[in-house]
């Protein structure tokens, strides 16, 4: 893959990758690319209901539990705690990859380690919430909340949060499914025998690619 | 040399290299942007010290920031290609129309209907009949 190209010689002649990357590589940012549009086309038909609608319930008023404390006075904590989650998960993640880079087989298994972790921690997260609002009575077809304006509030509300949520959640999961058998083949020196980590890096952009995801969804 | 590229992917390439400097520079970053909007977030919950649009002309500056550094430095696209950066990004483009498009129609559908369709105002104006009876907690 190290081609470097001298001066006068072109990318597109033949002969050499002209983006430099490996297939596996080039092909998980395309798959990203079309997993970014379906997450797209849910986020924007939610946008254009919200924005046909005359009213909405207060996702402040109705994201404001967090666990074991019960009521909050801060809006949002919750997700934001979830956000923050994330984005550790996906740092742990980057260094996975840069001990991948070194070679190195415990600093890969430690920090993939922790990105497991992270995601677990999400998904518990995800699951606290979802049990919450189902208890609060809120489901697929069911709208407990009132909109903002005190009036009645149709089913849209719930069915585009636990349908969006739970696509991301199920991407998250198959995140941690991936890292979990990266972390086993790592263990088992799969790749210090093909001698690169590529597979890592090709799991950590699939990982920063939902943890990315998950700054739209609220 | 020719068909060189097929078979050398089992060299890891070096000439990016990787920085933990850089990573951790990144995560800095990502928190503070996050811990502002948040607080933003609580301030106006408190206050309404902003008017509500400018605020969230404020969140989506915010969360494209952190998906550009996101992408740049931990997918580090940033350090790939040109050739490679642009066949991914252009097609990113794409979301500029699908966003304007998609929220104006919504916004033009909902002017329509209030408009012609009165009834439908009138009975998007009444008040919840059961105002949360049996989930104390809910919404205030």
């Amino acid at each position: 893959m190290a081609q470097s190209i001298t001066a006068g010689q072109k990318w597109w002649a033949g002969g050499k990758s002209p983006f430099n990357v490996e297939y596996g590589k080039l092909m998980m940012w395309y798959f990203l690319m079309s997993d970014a549009f379906t997450f797209g086309a849910f986020l924007i038909s939610y946008g254009t209901i919200r924005f046909s609608s005359n009213s909405w319930p207060n996702p402040n008023e109705v994201f404001r539990t967090f666990p074991f404390i019960g009521e909050m006075k801060i809006p949002l904590a919750f997700v934001s705690l979830m956000t923050f989650i994330l984005i550790m998960s996906s740092v742990t993640m980057v260094l996975a990859v840069g001990a991948g880079h070194n070679n190195d087989r415990k600093g890969v298994m430690k920090w993939m380690f922790f990105t497991i972790l992270g995601g677990l921690a999400f998904l518990s997260c995800q699951a606290w919430e979802w049990t919450h609002l189902h208890s609060e009575g809120a489901w697929w077809g069911r709208n407990p909340f009132m909109n903002i304006d005190g009036s009645q509030s149709s089913t849209n509300f719930t069915n585009f949060f636990f349908t969006i949520t739970g696509f991301h959640g199920f991407h998250v999961f198959s995140g941690v499914i991936i890292n979990i058998i990266m972390l086993i083949m790592t263990w088992r020196g799969d790749f210090d025998r093909k001698g690169h980590y590529l597979m890592i890096e090709k799991a950590g952009l699939y990982w920063h690619f939902v943890d990315l995801v998950c700054f739209y969804l609220l | 040399m020719e068909h060189s590229q097929t078979n050398t992917a089992a060299v890891p390439h070096d000439e990016h290299g990787f920085s933990t400097k850089a990573v951790w520079r990144t995560f800095w970053i990502l928190l503070i942007i996050t811990v502002v909007e948040l607080a933003l977030a609580i301030l106006y919950y408190e206050t309404d010290f902003l008017p509500k649009h400018f605020l969230n002309g404020i969140f989506i500056i915010g969360t494209l920031a952190k998906a550009f550094f996101i992408i740049a430095e931990f997918m580090h696209l940033r350090h790939e290609i040109k050739n490679m950066i642009m066949t991914v990004g252009i097609p990113a483009m794409l979301f500029i129309w699908f966003l304007t498009a998609f929220l104006w129609d919504g916004n033009s559908y909902k002017n329509l209907r209030n408009a012609y369709d009165r009834n439908h105002l009138e009975q998007s104006k009444i008040p919840a009949k059961e105002p949360q009876a049996k989930k104390p907690g809910a919404v205030e």
